[in-house]
């Protein structure tokens, strides 16, 4: 019973910055245990406020999110690390006056006699960080930046990971190798929920995809299946041309 | 020359103790508190009363006090802290929670320094209070004079800044201060809970503030202006080394320290403020963003 109930749940979601003005007007989806959900829009679309509200950061006022079948509204932030979600915000994501290790020992404030252990273990994924450990995070490159605020927000072993245009600012040799991380991480059992103005690059990796209008989920499919429709292309490049093509 | 440097180490240790409250105030909580110098104020007064309850200050072996001192500095370290955190709940968490500007938050802290200051005058009344009426001889090392209680007073702010680096360095709390002081919204969805951090910071804050107001009193006197005065020497010392630095705030305090302390031994006890003013100013024109500051 348990193996059905999907990992992530956002139900008729409303939310929005400013009481009455709402950017989300019902949006629904589901990330199943082990899925690489990407969520794509054109600008305005809502994309950004949405990972913000399941990560408790813009009011909500309408609608719920579930993880693993509990409601997590309402849920104070930090207290959604402990409850196994990590959320990797789009720009200013490292503390840039704190070393690479010290972003990573942060990453593990909910549990923090394991914080050595599972530093070892990240740098196992993230070679280039274990080089990089004593350097101030302000002093990295931008894809060396991401890199530390994926690594960190994974040092909670978090069960959901959700990142907010990871590839904005990236060369596309560096959005590569990101997303190539995130596909090893994915192996490794991670939820991910992946918002990404990159459609091509976003649809390319993930399991599933969720197209958000207006405030709403408009389409969605696999990967193949939203880069092959004349609708989803149309929302972007404004007319019947396929992203695919 | 060494005279004039051991004099404003001297006055540096008074400011330090101070700034370093103020910094992380500044830095956390997004305000510069005005109120900061009235915790050194209210401070020594507690372990004023403390000590009356006493009955002596006792006395250690070439100091002007004793054993039942530093216990009344610890209580009112304490006392002091409780103080600070029911003004923050009471008053500062209220605006913040309703997003207050900092501005607002500026002229709060306003008036708890005329609400904190006025209530020590109506308990304590306006005249100085001394901690011991002892008059300590002056030691004598290659020329320099310096009496045990100064000696102390350097002693205790070396030690106190030292431990303050290595909790900001070395512990999980003091990390997670960094972490909030330069962006509160990364460290939340970190999992770190800035309501604590923010307990903690008012906490050693003025507790550090409290050692300030005891040292003062036992090296010069108890006043209620006492912590209002030194509260320009305080914001010199955040603007010359750095708003945004902890330490930078530290370098600031020893340079104002001595800038007062060279004016009063070559100009005139009367331009020690104006010495402190040219300093802020040269440091505006020339670092902007302090000795050590980064850009906000």
């Amino acid at each position: 019973m348990t193996a059905t109930v999907p990992h992530l749940v956002v139900e008729d979601l409303v939310a929005g910055y400013v009481p009455d003005v709402p950017i989300l007007r019902g949006a629904s989806l589901k990330v199943n245990a082990g899925e690489l959900v990407t969520v794509l829009g054109p600008n305005g679309a809502g994309k950004s406020t949405l990972i913000k509200a399941v990560a408790g950061m813009v009011p909500v006022t309408g609608g719920d999110v579930r993880v693993s079948g509990k409601s997590i509204r309402g849920i104070a932030t930090h207290a959604l690390v402990g409850a196994g979600v990590a959320y990797v915000p789009q720009t200013n994501n490292v503390f840039t006056r704190l070393s690479v290790e010290e972003n990573l020992e942060l990453g593990c404030i909910c549990d923090v006699p394991r914080t050595r252990e599972r530093i070892e273990e990240t740098y196992r994924l993230f070679p280039d960080l274990e080089r990089l450990r004593r350097l101030g995070a302000g002093r990295l490159s931008g894809g060396q930046r991401q890199m530390v605020a994926v690594a960190r927000a994974l040092m909670a072993r978090p069960g959901l990971i959700m990142l907010d245009e990871p590839s904005a600012g990236l060369s596309p040799k560096m959005t590569g190798v990101l997303f190539q991380k995130l596909l090893e991480i994915r192996a490794g059992g991670v939820t991910i929920l992946l918002v990404e103005q990159n459609a091509k690059a976003a649809l390319a990796i993930c399991d599933r995809g969720y197209v958000l209008a207006e405030g709403r989920d408009a389409f969605t499919g696999t990967g193949a299946e939203l880069l092959s429709s004349t609708e989803v292309g149309e929302l972007y490049l404004g007319s019947k041309a396929r992203l695919a093509s | 020359m060494m005279q004039v440097l051991v004099d404003g180490i001297v006055a540096a240790s008074f400011i330090t103790l101070g700034v370093v409250g103020l910094s992380m105030v500044f830095n956390i909580l997004n305000f510069p508190s005005f109120a900061h110098g009235e915790l050194i104020t209210s401070g020594g007064y507690i372990a004023l009363a403390i000590v009356a309850l006493f009955g002596t200050v006792g006395s250690i072996a070439g100091l002007s006090f004793g054993w039942p001192l530093i216990i009344a500095l610890m209580c009112a370290a304490v006392l002091n802290s409780l103080l600070a955190l029911v003004l923050d709940r009471s008053i500062y968490r209220q605006m913040r929670v309703r997003n207050a500007s900092r501005i607002s938050l500026i002229m709060a802290s306003f008036g708890v320094s005329l609400m904190l200051r006025n209530v020590v005058v109506m308990f304590a009344g306006q005249d100085p209070h001394f901690f011991t009426f002892t008059i300590q001889p002056a030691l004598k090392f290659w020329g320099i004079r310096i009496t045990a209680n100064e000696l102390i007073v350097v002693g205790v702010t070396i030690v106190l800044v030292l431990g303050l680096h290595l909790f900001l360095s070395r512990t999980t709390l003091g990390k997670s201060m960094r972490a909030v002081a330069e962006n509160a919204s990364l460290a939340r969805v970190n999992g770190i809970d800035v309501d604590y951090v923010i307990r903690w910071t008012w906490i050693i804050g003025t507790a550090l503030a409290t050692v300030a107001g005891v040292m003062l009193g036992f090296t010069i006197q108890l006043h209620p202006f006492m912590g209002f005065e030194l509260l320009l020497p305080m914001f010199a010392a955040l603007i010359v080394g750095g708003m945004t630095s902890i330490y930078g705030a530290l370098l600031g305090a020893l340079l104002i320290g001595l800038a007062e302390g060279l004016t009063v031994e070559y100009l005139a006890s009367e331009y020690r403020q104006a010495a402190t003013f040219v300093l802020i100013i040269l440091v505006l024109l020339f670092r902007p963003h302090g000795i050590v500051g980064e850009k906000a």
